[in-house]
C-alpha cells in the first residue's frame, strides 16, 4: 500500500474509454465525462518493446 | 442478385459498430442481406451460414475486417457497399473535427481528472492496457473477456501495490456515486453498498434495492474469477476495505457464485471485521441464516431485501399477485398438448442463468453453465429441458452480447417453438444503460411469431419473462413490461419469482 488512498469513492466519475463506443455514450448519456480513445491494436506483438515504448514517449 | 465480399486486412472496430454498420447497410435500397464484422472463427460460421463466405474470407485472419452483402442489382450492391465504406470512415465518439487520443497516455495528458480507464478491447490486448492504466495511478474497470487468470492475478498485484482497482476482467457492472459502467441501472442513491463477482446479479440485486425503496451508494464489479483460489478474492477484499470507509454506505451486500474453501473463509473473516452488516449471497452455497453482522442469503432478491430491511427500507418485493400467476398457467396448462414436456430457457444475463440451474435443479437440465446441470453436447441444439447462458464466449466471440444485439437469441427461440417437445419458454430481458434500446419490442415480435408457427402445428407456448431493470432505466420499464404483456407474456419482477413459476408449471409433468 505505498501509494495514496484510493480516491475512487469520493470523486466525481471522469472516465477513459478504450474499445465499444457504446460505454462511452451510455456515459455521456448520464452527462459522466467521458474521452474515448481511438484504440486500434498494436501492429507487433513484442510486449517488451511495445513497454519501452511507453517508457520513452 | 448482386454479392460483394470485402475483406480488408488488419483493420479493427468493435462489434457493436459493425453491428450498427450491418444494421445501416440492411436499411440501403435492394439490400437483401449484409454482415459486416471481424473475421473471427465465430463468425465465419455465421457468415457460412448466410451464404456469404467466399475462400478469401474463409482464409482471413481474426484481425481483418470482412464486409459482405447481398443486393437485387449490382448498382445497389455497389451504393451500399460505399454507405459500409463511409460509415467505417467516420471517426469514433468525439466531436467534429476534434482528433481523438489514440493512447491511453495521450487520453489521460489530455484529461488529468480522469479516475477511471474503462477497456472493453479484445482480452488478447486487455492485459496491456489495463497495466499502463494502473501504472498512471487510474482506476480500471475490466469488460474485456478472454485475459488469462496468470494475467489476472499480476494485474490484481499491481492493483494493491498502487491502491488501485481492478474491476474484472469479464466485469459487466459497476455503478460509482451513481455513475454506471457497462450495462448497469439507474438506481435511487441509498446506503448500501454492492459487491458483485457477477455482472447481472448485481443488476437483479442493485435494481431490486431501487424497487425495495432502499438504494445504491456504489457497486464495485470484481470480475467472476475474483474468488477462485489463484486470485485469492482481491478485488473484493479491497473493495470491501473501500466501503468500509465510506461514509454514504451503511450496509454491504457481496454476491458470488461459490468462491474455494480458503477464500470464503478469508472473506467472511474481512466481512466481520468491516465494522457494518453485510449480506453474503455465495449463489448455490445453500448457506443462510445471520452470525454476528453477517447474514447469508440463497438467491438474489433475498439478498436485496435483506439488505433492504438492515437499513429500514420496508417495500415490498415487486412480484405478480398469485392470483395474476396462477390464472396464466392455468390456461397454459388447459392447452398443453401431450407431447410439450420440456423447458428451454434462454438468458442473455449469466448469472440470472445461474441462478435458474439453482432453482430449477430438481429437474434433469442441460447447460453450457454448470451449476448443478449437465452438459449440453450441442451448444446450438437443446434436448430435453435446456437451459443456457447465450452470452457467454462461445455464442458471443466477434459479436455483441444478446443485452445489445437479440438476433441469435431471436433465431434461437424460433427453433424452440418449432420443436412439438417444448411446454415452456423462460427468458429474460435486462434494460439499462448500454443495453438494446428497445429489447421489448424485438422480443415481443419473435416471440409473436415463434407462437405462430407454433399454433399452425396445433400448439400454445407459454412464456414467462423475467425483467431486469428499474423504473427510471433509459427504455422505461413500464413500457417494456406493456409491450410483453400484450404479446401475453407472463413478466416477473425477479429472476427468483420467474424460476419458481417455472418450476411450478412443470411439476405436474414431472412430479
Amino acid at each position: 500500500m505505498a501509494e495514496a488512498p484510493n480516491p475512487l469513492l469520493s470523486a466525481p466519475l471522469s472516465v477513459i474509454n478504450l474499445g465499444a463506443e457504446l460505454f462511452a455514450e451510455a456515459l455521456r448519456q448520464q452527462e459522466v465525462p467521458v474521452v474515448q480513445v481511438q484504440w486500434t491494436p498494436p501492429a507487433a506483438q513484442d510486449d517488451d518493446l511495445l513497454d519501452l515504448l511507453d517508457t520513452l514517449l | 442478385m448482386a454479392e460483394r465480399i470485402l475483406i480488408r486486412a488488419r483493420e479493427y472496430h468493435d462489434s457493436v459498430r459493425l453491428m450498427r454498420v450491418s444494421e445501416a447497410i440492411r436499411k440501403s435500397p435492394g439490400v437483401t442481406e449484409a454482415m459486416v464484422m471481424m473475421a473471427t472463427p465465430n463468425n465465419k460460421k455465421i457468415l457460412g451460414n448466410a451464404g456469404l463466405l467466399s475462400g478469401e474470407a474463409e482464409a482471413a485472419r481474426a484481425d481483418d475486417l470482412i464486409i459482405a452483402l447481398i443486393a437485387d442489382c449490382e448498382a445497389n450492391a455497389a451504393t451500399a457497399l460505399e454507405l459500409a465504406e463511409d460509415s467505417l470512415a467516420q471517426k469514433p465518439g468525439g466531436a467534429a473535427g476534434v482528433a481523438l487520443p489514440r493512447t491511453l497516455d495521450a487520453a489521460q495528458a489530455a484529461t488529468p481528472g480522469a479516475n477511471v480507464v474503462a477497456i472493453s478491447v479484445p482480452g488478447e490486448h486487455a492485459y496491456r492496457e489495463a497495466k499502463r492504466a494502473l501504472e498512471l495511478g487510474l482506476n480500471v474497470f475490466l469488460f474485456s473477456d478472454n485475459v488469462a487468470l496468470e494475467d489476472e492475478r499480476r494485474l490484481k498485484e499491481l492493483a494493491a501495490e498502487k491502491n488501485r482497482l481492478v474491476m474484472g476482467p469479464d466485469c459487466g457492472t459497476a455503478i460509482i456515486g451513481g455513475a454506471c459502467l457497462g450495462f448497469a441501472n439507474k438506481v435511487r442513491p441509498g446506503k448500501v453498498g454492492v459487491i458483485g463477482a457477477s455482472g447481472t446479479g448485481t443488476q437483479e440485486i442493485t435494481s431490486l434495492l431501487d424497487w425495495l425503496g432502499a438504494g445504491l451508494s456504489h457497486a464495485i464489479g470484481t470480475g467472476g474469477r475474483d474468488l477462485k483460489a489463484e486470485i485469492g478474492g482481491a478485488t473484493m477484499l479491497q473493495a470491501l476495505d473501500l466501503l468500509a470507509a465510506d461514509p454514504g454506505t451503511e450496509v454491504i451486500a457481496i454476491t458470488s457464485k461459490p468462491p474455494s474453501a480458503e477464500v470464503a473463509e478469508k472473506v467472511v473473516a474481512a466481512c466481520r471485521a468491516v465494522g457494518k452488516p453485510v449480506v453474503i449471497n455465495f449463489l448455490g452455497l445453500g448457506r443462510t441464516g445471520t452470525e454476528g453482522n453477517v447474514t447469508f442469503t440463497d438467491t438474489l432478491a433475498e439478498t436485496a431485501l435483506a439488505a433492504a430491511r438492515l437499513i429500514g427500507a420496508n417495500d415490498e418485493l415487486p412480484a405478480l399477485s398469485e392470483e395474476e400467476a396462477e390464472t396464466y398457467l392455468a390456461a397454459a396448462r388447459a392447452k398443453r398438448t401431450g407431447g410439450q414436456k420440456y423447458l428451454r430457457g434462454l438468458y442473455a444475463g449469466g448469472t440470472l442463468c445461474y441462478e435458474a440451474l439453482l432453482g430449477l435443479k430438481e429437474l434433469k437440465v442441460q447447460s453450457n453453465l454448470s451449476a448443478g446441470a449437465g452438459p449440453l453436447p450441442d451448444l446450438f441444439t437443446s434436448v430435453g429441458h435446456t437451459v443456457i447462458d447465450m452470452g457467454e464466449d462461445d455464442y458471443t466471440d466477434g459479436r455483441p452480447h444478446p443485452m445489445i444485439d437479440p438476433g441469435l437469441r431471436n433465431q434461437r427461440i424460433l427453433k424452440e417453438a418449432a420443436d412439438p417437445e417444448v411446454a415452456l419458454l423462460l427468458l429474460d430481458l435486462v434494460i439499462g444503460y448500454a443495453a438494446h434500446e428497445d429489447p421489448a419490442e424485438s422480443l415481443a415480435r419473435t416471440l409473436t411469431e415463434a407462437r405462430a408457427s407454433a399454433a399452425e402445428a396445433g400448439r400454445e407456448l407459454p412464456v414467462i419473462v423475467t425483467i431486469c431493470g428499474t423504473e427510471a432505466d433509459p427504455q422505461d420499464h413500464a413500457a417494456q413490461v406493456a409491450r410483453l404483456e400484450t404479446a401475453d407474456i407472463l413478466v416477473t419482477r425477479s429472476n427468483a419469482e420467474a424460476v419458481r413459476l417455472a418450476a411450478a408449471y412443470l411439476e405436474d409433468i414431472h412430479g
